[in-house]
């Protein structure tokens, strides 16, 4: 993992996009991870030497980064991050698969390259959307909305908590692992007794953090269970985007522009 | 070890969620029937605190590279297998969406690799019964090395299987298996060495946390939940494979390759003969002839050939159109931008 300062910053970062204001902004959180949901199934679905037809997957990220106004060039960053880890795996596809598929000109493409490219468009379109649908609706909304179709409470509840407490927790990491390295020298004192004691004191303070939150809570009437706002109801224009982007993304799933529109440009070569 | 979605195929995915799924409502109502209202701030704050761990690095003994805490195993003997196992799914979601670490798809195949193993195996079946009711330093370390490292193999061979089920790497099941496991078992170590210091400690500083009593247990339960979610399990694959057959999946599709059957044809013949004369009229590479070496054996070649020529063609212009939209579309806005200013 990269520096926690880092971390934290992006974490900030990747929420304030969700404050912003634009007409996708006010789209209801169910219609937005249900849409998620359908792209990221229709790209998965594509076998894997059906390069092209993951080309006109792109309208969809690059309509709701254009529509909701998010900055490009952070969330291609934060996309990229995440590469290396598909490409360990997918580096393999190249030197396994070497059943020549195309031709095109002197270089002779295999099959393991064309597997390997897909899986880089794969991912970097299932990324872009996952990363979308927060900048677009921020944490909190988003589980009110997984709530509304059917997560259970204490899961909720749970991812809710998590993130309340996530700046608090990694800010008291970030302190310790600062006091830490300036007390050690050359990699000295990084070791795992120390690390150990580090690590249970955080524990420690952690749990005894927790006994107040929860003292505090039951001196508020806490009896077990939250209570979400569930005031926003399902809208026409929340319906529409649904709509839309699902039968936007089926058809291009099923009919495969990108062929239609070579075959259309080639002349039909078969 | 996170999965990424681009290597997993829906079928997979999807199963993999269903089970995850049972077992997050399970749990769920587990928590909730157990009435014990401390957990759930417990659990919140714990999840944050793995989060907050995972960013502190240590060196690794004898290596001098570095590594951070997983912390499932930690959080199965603090908080036992139920609420453990929502609090890593909780820890996952916010991974998956927030740091784009494996994926939407991919999450129910982490949850079930990263959580289930080591909160509802190696914890209650290892490490409860040879770490014991008052264990010695040695034993508690004995106990955490090895429940880590056979949580984390099984982890392993999870991502292993549903990669390879998956169909759209090409390692096959047992080099990705050879590739995975012996580093897993290196990590296990450190893991289990790291939660066998960290729960040291707190057996000196607070000895009452270690005594399990914060979670219901999950004992003889444990018969219904395995049934329940092999039952999902075979239900959700029976039906997912049922509807994806339509369309071929990256195993269905590698089969397809393997026997000769071609399926990479889109669907036939109405819309595109509907554009044929259009095609012949405006089209930029007629008659774009291509090498066919072995007349007999190139042919399927030949017209995957085609197909790749024409699909990356269209997939160059479809995606400049999608380029072209979202730069309209960014445009208009701020078009609209400029006249609020100017109001």
């Amino acid at each position: 993992m990269r520096s926690v300062e880092g971390a934290l910053l992006d974490f900030r970062q990747l929420e304030r996009l969700a404050e912003r204001d634009s007409p996708l902004h006010h789209v209801d959180a169910r219609a937005k991870i249900l849409a998620t949901l359908v792209f990221i199934i229709c790209v998965i679905s594509l076998g894997r030497y059906q390069l092209a037809a993951l080309f006109p997957f792109f309208i969809f990220p690059v309509v709701l980064i254009a529509g909701g106004g998010l900055p490009v060039r952070y969330l291609v960053s934060k996309i990229l991050l995440v590469i290396p880890f598909v490409l360990v795996v997918g580096i393999f596809n190249p030197l396994l698969d070497r059943e020549i598929v195309a031709i095109a000109g002197p270089v002779q493409i295999s099959g393991g390259w064309i597997s390997f490219f897909s899986i880089v468009l794969r991912s970097l379109l299932t990324v872009a959307s996952a990363l979308i649908l927060v900048s677009l609706t921020g944490f909190p909304a988003l589980c009110r909305g997984l709530a509304q179709l059917g997560l259970p409470k204490v899961f909720v509840a749970q991812l809710l908590f998590l993130y309340r407490y996530l700046f608090v927790l990694a800010e008291e990491a970030a302190r310790l692992k600062l006091a830490r390295d300036q007390r050690c020298f050359g990699g000295k004192g990084t070791g795992l007794a120390s690390f150990g004691t580090m690590i249970g004191h955080l524990l420690l303070r952690s749990w005894e953090r927790a006994e107040r939150v929860y003292r505090s809570m039951l001196s508020r009437g806490f009896a077990g269970e939250f209570h979400c706002p569930s005031g926003s109801s399902f809208g026409v224009g929340d319906t529409l985007f649904l709509l839309g982007w699902g039968l936007l993304l089926l058809a291009i799933r099923l009919y495969d522009p990108a062929r239609l529109l070579g075959l259309l440009l080639t002349g039909g070569v078969q | 070890m996170h999965m990424a979605d681009a290597l997993v195929s829906p079928v997979v995915g999807g199963t993999m969620w269903a089970v995850s799924a049972v077992l997050i409502a399970r749990c769920s109502s587990r928590i909730k029937n157990s009435g014990n209202d401390r957990l759930v701030p417990l659990m919140g704050v714990l999840g944050a605190f793995i989060f907050a761990a995972q960013m502190i690095n240590f060196t690794i003994p004898l290596t001098g590279s570095s590594g951070h805490l997983g912390g499932g195993l930690l959080l199965a003997v603090l908080l036992g297998p139920s609420a453990a196992f929502l609090t890593i799914a909780s820890v996952l979601v916010v991974q998956a969406l927030f740091f784009a670490d494996g994926g939407l798809l991919a999450l129910g195949c982490n949850i079930f690799n990263l959580g289930f193993f080591p909160a509802f195996v190696a914890y209650p079946l290892l490490y409860k019964p040879l770490a014991g009711s008052s264990p010695t330093r040695g034993r508690l370390t004995a106990a955490a090395v090895i429940a880590a490292v056979v949580g984390l193999q099984l982890g392993a061979f999870g991502v292993v299987f549903e990669t390879t089920l998956s169909g759209v790497s090409s390692l096959s099941f047992s080099s990705f298996l050879l590739l995975m496991q012996p580093i897993h078992l290196a990590i296990g170590v450190v893991e289990g060495l790291v939660t066998a210091a960290v729960l040291l400690f707190v057996h000196r500083a607070r000895p009452e946390l270690l005594d399990g009593a914060v979670s219901p247990q999950l004992s003889r339960s444990l018969k219904p939940v395995m049934v329940t979610f092999l039952l999902a399990a075979l239900l959700t694959g029976a039906l997912l494979s049922w509807f994806a057959s339509e369309q071929p999946d990256g195993l269905e599709w590698s089969i397809a390759k393997v026997s000769g059957s071609k399926e990479l044809r889109g669907p036939e013949a109405g819309l595109h003969s509907g554009f044929a004369a259009v095609q012949e009229k405006i089209a930029l590479l007629p008659d774009y002839a291509f090498r066919k070496q072995n007349e007999g054996q190139m042919v399927q070649a030949g017209t995957q050939l085609g197909t790749s020529l024409s699909g990356i063609v269209g997939g160059t212009a479809t995606l400049l159109l999608a380029l072209c939209a979202g730069f309209l579309a960014s445009r208009k806005k701020s078009a609209l931008k400029g006249s609020d200013a100017f109001r």
